[in-house]
């Protein structure tokens, strides 16, 4: 599969499961990316996807780990911004995991 | 640890778009600042044009990446030394250069300008006291 499909949408990915194009992102599609990851979206899924698409949008980047863990803490507070929550929500990886869900490129400097 | 820091300068002496360089060096940064060492930045030449306000890259098919320099404070890179007569010599002025800030939490998270305009001699002594130094 090199491609996602949804409501006549033929989306491209690379061999890792990013999105070639960003700017076809839409929410359903999300919603596929999340099945192939086996993750079921809930508002704290669709929370930091949104955290890091608005992020992208600032920036033009992907945040490191690191940096996620600190912007969330300073925007929703300690409780969600928690290594071990993200985890739970992400356990591939809330940078890799969540990024693909929304759309971004894989993190810069993501080891 | 914070004895194994080293002072890390990455120095940025050409224009954003026509090479790869520019880029390359941000990512590099945003690699580096991963392990916690001092790091900071020097525009020089036509380096300084990587920090031009208002940037647009969309005749070029570019991805604009000029709006990356504004992470760099949630990575704690917080010295983007510029060169004056750089400046000068294109006949532009620090108004020319977009905004670059960081939270500073030792005083209430406070915003504060991450960008220091340095003369020549200036920005040789900050080259000589630095124990890495990438040119890009």
């Amino acid at each position: 599969m090199s491609s996602y499909e949804v409501n006549g949408l033929v989306a491209e990915h690379d061999e890792e499961g990013y999105l070639k194009d960003i700017h076809q992102w839409n929410p359903e599609l999300a919603g596929l990316i999340a099945q192939s990851e086996n993750i079921n979206m809930t508002p704290d899924h669709w929370e930091v996807v949104n955290f890091l698409r608005d992020y992208y949008e600032e920036y033009q980047i992907a945040p490191a780990v690191r940096i996620l863990v600190k912007e969330m803490t300073k925007k929703f507070g300690k409780e969600k911004g928690d290594q071990k929550a993200l985890y739970a929500l992400f356990p591939y990886g809330p940078a890799k995991q969540a990024c693909k869900i929304a759309g971004l490129p894989k993190p810069t400097g993501c080891v | 640890m914070s004895e194994t820091k080293k002072k890390f300068l990455y120095v940025n002496r050409k224009a954003p778009y026509g090479t790869i360089y520019a880029l390359e060096s941000l990512e590099v940064v945003l690699i580096g600042a991963a392990f916690e060492q001092h790091v900071s930045l020097a525009f020089i030449d036509d380096g300084v044009y990587q920090l031009m306000d208002g940037q647009d890259t969309a005749a070029a098919g570019m991805k604009n990446f000029s709006k990356t320099y504004k992470a760099l404070g949630d990575y704690e890179v917080r010295k983007l030394y510029v060169e004056r007569e750089s400046l000068d010599e294109r006949g532009l002025k620090v108004e020319n250069l977009m905004p670059v800030t960081y939270e500073d939490e030792d005083d209430d998270y406070a915003e504060k300008p991450s960008l220091i305009v340095v003369d020549r001699a200036e920005m040789s002594k900050i080259i000589a006291a630095q124990d890495v130094v990438l040119s890009f």
